[in-house]
């Protein structure tokens, strides 16, 4: 069996369906761009663009150009377009598009799940287009194939339906002759008042094989039938190996292969624990490199010197300089740390190398630019390396990374035939793409009961540097300002500048609620802190200047009546609101807390409300938020990354603790109805939930925690403020 | 015979009802049986160090990590996986509650939690908070569904009633 039928065989099995699983399976990925009519390959009958094919069998097989990772975005999708296309559900199937820039990456032609862009990036419009243009071919035929005026057709439920004689015609039977028809205009969209799908929260689609097991993760290809390797990168960043000692680990039964590279050596077995045994049996003689005195002192060192220089100027607004004059000015300083992503599936991809071609089989993030990365190290044009994308077992950013590909393919071209790269959990943890360190120096002057003066200074590494190469235009790292320089507040005199500090030799990934992580925890905080300063209510305080932003107003209020801001609360209890708008969202959220006199944080709740536009989905809006807000809590509590003699110390969940059961409250939300365009959900929870959190502490306690994760000692009763 | 090097067993193994042949070292945890010579792959590797459940399965009826679990200590007894739980009354009712609720995300931690779920509400038919806690804290959820796995095991364990 070669890799490629073998690909076909996991491809199917992969598929999320609404029905069983039926003869139209696209074989292969066509390579590099494609035109939309030539993306019609396979034996559907009628493909009239990229993201459509109807089979003979009557089942519409719909291509997503977005990841499924959880988010639910396949289900999302697929609602996008057979609203539009006037199916149900279950005529659908489900597939992976295939790495093209061009055709799936959206009007930013760049294909990548991340930034919570799948309902904001332009899908919304482009996959209800595509429903709606292949629609309209539809009744065309029916209306060739009826001989009557298309204007007294409908189409429903997969079928073309004549008002006038009552006679009905199935899509499939509309097929062949709408494959035949040029559409002049593209067709129009449905009203909004006769949506069907759009706004309804119906079965995911790929949950039900979740629930039994059978979902293929990238983890779980060729079962058995593919080598293992095991990998030992060095522990030290920027580390070698000088020499190794594999004589117990050839001896391990099993063993095939030791890949000895400059920076790991992997362990090529049989199966999966041949591999694992046979890489902890090597002794390995690791050259340190550059960093191995690198301390974690000395990098929160480095950034708070570096915070302390000028910045570049990235949003400035009135006489902000001058306005810090005037009245008592206030300042902070916020810092949060360093976090590891730690997805459920470990780090792995399958890789088969030839001469001239290269097959994957990943979850990514980043279809064409783990294909490009293959190529690039293999010195291959992309066209030849193909790629299986899989369902994802969480990423939070970490697959927006190739990293991992590039090591795949390093050790792949290694072994002959295809192999299974897998990374162990510690291994996954010790060579994560962390979530950067963040520096805020913040100061402000309140007047009559408003900031009149504002100024915000990110110090922080900009992840785009290290992904791309390319360094931030003129100095400025636009992803680490995201939120700061847009605040939705009324503030007339305010300036933000950026820092670039890169955190010494680690290496800095996106993290889920990216940039607005950090200048949403800094701004929310300062703002609170300003308002209690002010004698003010934190809600009212935020009302007074929310006058730009009503959707957010609107949020706020919402969010005050549900969580029952201002009724009275137990001593060492405490509420804290944060309101943001980001990612095309406005969103506020209260957390509600207690802390007990040894300084435990126990979170009794949160609420949100939140404005996302138009709620494709209200359930999973609600599952995103649930969900995001809960990983930012397991960060606020326990969560960072510290490095020790050029390593990161942490390697599992022991040391790498996260939320569990026990510490998840119930949190409550809100979706607000509107008819805007839809903003993005999978971010915002995470972004608010430690601000909120962190406002709710100082409530109950008086005390401000600046930094994270929270310092139970300084929460302990007595302690100083 | 090298340090750290396990003798060999073949042995028939009982998994979700039927007698699987297996030949493997003594100390291959349960879980790569499962997963590599079984190709059973709804049992995830999570961490290896029983820390995170994604590899939970019952042996006996009970809920056991299987990534730390030689196989050769469970060969004479039953052992279920996700695979084959839904054909148990208490699995069934809780992957029944898991799709009535969208307790899903990524899923990858979901077949060990559903597998200590089931455990749970088999043997407890009111489990409330703290039972929850009890029985489910040691299986991660990194993209946060645990307000909804406490409500779907509460249905599951209320449709027993």
């Amino acid at each position: 069996m070669t890799a490629g039928s073998r690909a076909g065989l996991s491809r199917r099995a992969l598929l999320g369906t609404g029905v069983i699983a039926g003869a139209t399976t696209l074989l292969g990925f066509r390579l590099g761009p494609l035109l939309a009519e030539e993306a019609a390959i396979g034996d559907a009958v009628f493909a009239p663009n990229a993201f459509i094919r109807l089979g003979r069998d009557g089942i519409f097989t719909l291509i997503m150009p977005q990841q499924e990772m959880g988010q639910g975005v396949h289900t999302g999708h697929a609602q996008l377009i057979a609203e539009e296309l006037e199916v149900p559900l279950a005529m659908v199937r489900i597939e992976h598009a295939g790495p093209d820039d061009l055709l799936y990456g959206g009007p930013r032609q760049r294909q990548g799940t991340g930034g919570s862009n799948s309902m904001r990036g332009g899908f919304y419009l482009q996959l209800r287009q595509a429903g709606a243009d292949a629609r309209a071919l539809l009744l065309q035929a029916a209306a060739l194939e009826l001989g009557v005026p298309v204007n007294t057709l409908t189409a429903a439920e997969g079928k073309i339906t004549d008002a006038a004689s009552t006679r009905s015609l199935a899509y499939a039977d509309l097929a062949a002759r709408a494959a035949t028809i040029r559409l002049r205009v593209p067709a129009g969209l449905k009203r909004a008042e006769d949506f069907k799908l759009i706004g309804t929260s119906p079965r995911r689609l790929d949950t039900p094989q979740k629930v039994v097991g059978a979902a293929v993760y990238g983890i779980d290809v060729f079962p058995g039938t593919v080598p293992v390797a095991a990998i030992a990168a060095a522990p030290m960043i920027g580390g070698m190996v000088r020499g190794v000692d594999d004589r117990a680990a050839r001896a391990m039964p099993g063993v095939r292969q030791l890949v000895v590279l400059d920076n790991l050596v992997a362990v090529v077995a049989e199966n999966s624990w041949a591999a694992i045994k046979g890489m902890r049996a090597l002794t390995i003689d690791w050259a340190d490199g550059p960093h191995a005195g690198l301390s974690q002192a000395a990098i929160w060192e480095s950034l708070r010197q570096d915070s302390r220089k000028p910045g570049v100027l990235a949003h400035e607004q009135g006489d902000a300089t001058a306005a810090l004059g005037e009245g008592e000015m206030i300042e902070a300083e916020y810092e949060l740390p360093f976090l590891s992503h730690a997805p459920m599936e470990p780090l792995n991809c399958t890789v088969h190398v030839t001469a001239d071609s290269c097959e994957l089989w990943v979850g990514t993030q980043v279809q064409t630019r783990a294909q490009a990365q293959a190529a690039k190290v293999l010195g291959l044009p992309p066209g030849k390396v193909t790629l299986h994308n899989h369902m994802l077992g969480g990423a939070f950013g970490r697959r927006l990374d190739v990293d991992m590909i590039e090591t795949a393919v390093r050790i792949g071209r290694e072994v002959e035939g295809p192999v299974k790269v897998m990374w162990t959990r510690e291994e996954d943890i010790r060579q994560d793409t962390v979530r950067p360190v963040y520096h805020n120096r913040m100061a402000a002057t309140v007047r009559d009961g408003h900031i009149h003066g504002w100024s915000h200074k990110v110090s922080a590494g900009s992840v785009q540097l290290r992904m791309s190469g390319k360094p931030p235009k003129d100095g400025l790292d636009n992803g680490s300002v995201d939120g700061a320089t847009e605040l939705p507040y009324d503030i007339p005199n305010q300036r933000v500048d950026y820092v670039h500090s890169e955190p010494l030799a680690v290496p800095i990934g996106y993290w889920r609620g990216v940039g607005p992580n950090n200048t949403m925890f800094a701004v929310e905080c300062f703002i609170d802190e300003l308002a209690r300063a002010a004698g003010r209510d934190p809600v009212d305080f935020r009302l007074a200047m929310l006058g730009p932003t009503p959707r957010l107003a609107n949020a706020v209020r919402v969010v005050a009546e549900k969580s029952g801001w201002g009724s009275k609360l137990p001593a060492r209890h405490g509420r804290g609101l944060a309101s943001h708008s980001v990612f095309g969202s406005h969103l506020a959220t209260v957390a509600e807390v207690e802390v007990t006199p040894e300084g435990d944080v126990r979170v009794a709740r949160y609420v949100c409300a939140i404005d996302c536009g138009v709620a494709v989905n209200p359930d999973t809006v609600i599952a995103q938020i649930q969900g995001g807000i809960l990983f930012g809590l397991g960060a606020a509590l326990h969560e960072q990354i510290t490095v020790r003699n050029g390593r990161i110390e942490q390697s599992n969940f022991n040391d790498y603790r996260v939320l569990r059961m026990s510490e998840a409250p119930p949190v409550e939300v809100h979706v607000i109805t509107s008819t805007d365009a839809p903003g993005g959900v999978g971010e915002p929870g995470t972004t608010a939930a430690i601000p909120s959190l962190a406002n709710a502490i100082a409530d109950a306690t008086g005390i401000r925690l600046r930094r994270m994760p929270i310092d139970r000692a300084r929460l302990v009763k007595g302690a100083r403020a | 015979m090298a340090a750290g090097v396990a003798a060999g067993m073949r042995a028939l193994l009982n998994v979700n009802g039927t007698p699987r042949d297996v030949d493997a070292p003594d100390d291959m945890p349960l879980l790569w049986v499962l997963r590599d010579l079984l190709a059973l792959t709804g049992t995830k590797y999570g961490c290896g160090l029983a820390l995170c459940g994604a590899c939970t399965v019952h042996v006996d009826g009970k809920p056991v990590r299987a990534c730390l679990m030689p196989w050769t200590a469970v060969k004479d007894r039953a052992v279920t996986t996700i695979e084959g739980i839904g054909a148990t009354p208490a699995g069934a009712r809780v992957q029944k509650a898991w799709l009535d609720l969208e307790v899903v995300q990524c899923g990858y931690c979901q077949s060990g939690q559903i597998m200590s779920a089931t455990a749970l509400v088999a043997n407890n038919p009111q489990p409330d908070d703290a039972d929850i806690d009890a029985a489910m804290s040691g299986n991660i959820c990194r993209c946060g569904t645990y307000n909804r796995i406490r409500a779907a095991i509460k249905q599951a364990a209320g449709d027993a009633a």
